[in-house]
């Protein structure tokens, strides 16, 4: 696919990762925050932090908008499904999420509510327009890349007139959470430290990259806005390690292929005349944060569900005590931090957000990591290695070369299936252990196995 | 969330949509977003909706950065 595969070419991955490992000063450390969990998921699935000098360390940030939104809007969105007469329109990626109790919509609709999986807002419309008598609700969620696309929706339904759609929304505002992160007093005791961040690319594309200008020149932070191909991603951190040894903190842009600095005017005029911004929001991990979420201007309210369904109101539910989930999300933690992670939740069974969105960093350290360090088939038969970067911060490149374990060869042994052009992509199905002790094997895999 | 993939216009619609072509996949999305695209430009699409149009110019240039040896050129 053109804009796609000339940006995943494993040698000249290779080429700029030596690059880094020669600017990356060694006796300094780099701390660089991802902010999307769409490049979160790069990093992982084409093995970018083994390519990185082990002074180059990646944060993981909260740039994943199912992973932010709290239990609590989750459990409106249940109660406006349970609805007699209701639709509840939603992206995929919310149907798995749990919420209280561990009751997802997945579970909901299970148990006789009406709810239909969409790909976009669009098709929220098209239902509206098929069903009459039912009342159509859309479970709008996203930061700024897909609010335009409600916007686009909620001003057809005023302008059909069409009385049986409304809009859930809770889209929300990519500044205010790195406020937030730069602001969190575990930034200022030292806990998270942020050195300067690859910044969202499709979130750009609407916004522009003028919106980080002030985080360059107050907090001191260099941001690289980032497209989403590997070699995007490396070249992204190329130039925030160059401006660090530079001393620099400007905001640049390597997508300029799909951004420019004014963003996409078209679409931020139309957002300003459909939405406004909330007083507060509660966001997952984040806390409550002002102005950080937008809601429907009063104009638009016939079109607002939570106006349309004054009942279902929104009420704080804490999030399973033993999910890591907040601390994840605010880059104080790693997956392989948490507790549970690989045991109690897994994508099959989540106990959190971040284990089931397809941009959540536990879903990326599950995918493409859990076997890390783990010996290649026909190999020898030895207790795997678990080190480097999914299983440890502390653990440098030198140490896992002493201890044998980690690295990009290993990774490579232990997953036949990756070519060194980087174009192939793991199965999607796994061989499961079940608590008994019998193997599910892969169904897809011509062995029947990893 | 955020996931969007480059496509190329195959056809526009009057209704401010486009059928886009990703690699063999024919998809009609809205076009509403982004205004004065002809047939055979790439646009970046988002749960059906082209978000921006993708520049040839500035994507040759990252490419002609990337294979740089060593820094002259700095991005």
């Amino acid at each position: 696919m053109k804009y796609v595969d000339e940006y995943r070419d494993g040698a000249l991955a290779r080429e700029v990762a030596e690059r880094i490992a020669r600017e990356a000063r060694p006796q300094r450390q780099y701390h660089l925050m991802e902010f999307c969990g769409g490049h979160t998921h790069a990093l992982c699935r084409y093995g970018l932090m083994d390519l990185l000098p082990s002074n180059v360390r990646m944060v993981h940030g909260p740039g994943c908008p199912v992973c932010v939104l709290p239990i609590g809007r989750l459990e409106q969105a249940v109660a406006l499904a349970r609805k007699p007469g209701v639709i509840l329109c939603t992206f995929g990626d919310m149907m798995r999420v749990p919420g209280k109790d561990r009751v997802s919509l997945m579970r909901a609709r299970a148990e006789g509510a009406n709810i239909k999986m969409v790909f976009g807002s669009g098709d929220a419309l098209k239902l509206a327009r098929a069903h009459p008598d039912r009342q159509v609700v859309f479970f709008a969620i996203g930061f700024e890349t897909t609010t335009p696309t409600t916007a686009v929706a909620v001003k057809a339904a005023a302008d059909a007139g069409l009385s049986n759609l409304s809009f859930f929304v809770n889209h929300v505002l990519t500044p205010s959470a790195i406020d937030a992160i730069l602001g969190a007093p575990e930034a200022k005791a030292g806990r998270i430290r942020v050195d300067g961040f690859v910044g969202p690319g499709h979130v750009s594309a609407i916004t522009g990259t003028a919106p980080y200008e002030r985080f360059a020149r107050e907090g001191k932070k260099p941001i690289v806005v980032s497209g989403f191909e590997p070699l995007d991603m490396l070249q992204s951190i190329e130039m925030l390690v160059r401006q660090l040894n530079e001393g620099r903190h400007e905001v640049e842009n390597q997508y300029s292929r799909a951004v420019v600095r004014e963003g996409n005017a078209k679409a931020q005029a139309l957002v300003a005349e459909i939405f406004e911004p909330r007083a507060s929001f509660e966001w997952r991990g984040l806390g409550t944060l002002p102005d950080s979420a937008l809601q429907l201007r009063a104009r638009y309210a016939a079109w607002d569900a939570e106006k349309k369904f004054p009942d279902v109101r929104y009420s704080p539910v804490a999030d399973h005590r033993a999910c890591a989930c907040g601390e994840i999300l605010k880059g104080l933690k790693r997956p392989t931090d948490c507790a549970i992670f690989g045991t109690a939740c897994t994508p099959e069974s989540p106990v959190g957000s971040c284990m089931v969105s397809p941009e959540g960093s536990c879903a990326a350290y599950w995918l493409y990591g859990r076997r890390r360090g783990a010996p290649a088939r026909g190999g020898p038969r030895e207790r795997p290695q678990r080190s480097g970067w999914w299983r440890a911060d502390s653990v440098g490149r030198g140490e896992r070369a002493r201890t044998g374990g980690g690295g990009w060869a290993t990774a490579r042994a232990a997953r036949p299936w990756r070519s060194s052009s980087m174009r192939s992509s793991p199965p999607r199905s796994t061989t499961a252990t079940s608590r008994r002790g019998t193997t599910r094997r892969c169904s897809t895999c011509p062995a029947g196995a990893w | 969330m955020c996931l969007a993939l480059p496509a190329r216009v195959s056809q526009l619609h009057d209704d401010a949509t486009a059928t886009v072509d990703l690699g063999g996949v024919r998809q009609r999305v809205s076009v509403a977003l982004v205004d004065g695209l002809a047939v055979d430009d790439f646009v970046v699409v988002h749960v059906g909706y082209a978000l921006s149009r993708v520049d040839p110019e500035e994507a040759r240039r990252t490419l002609a950065l990337l294979s740089q040896a060593g820094g002259e050129g700095q991005p």
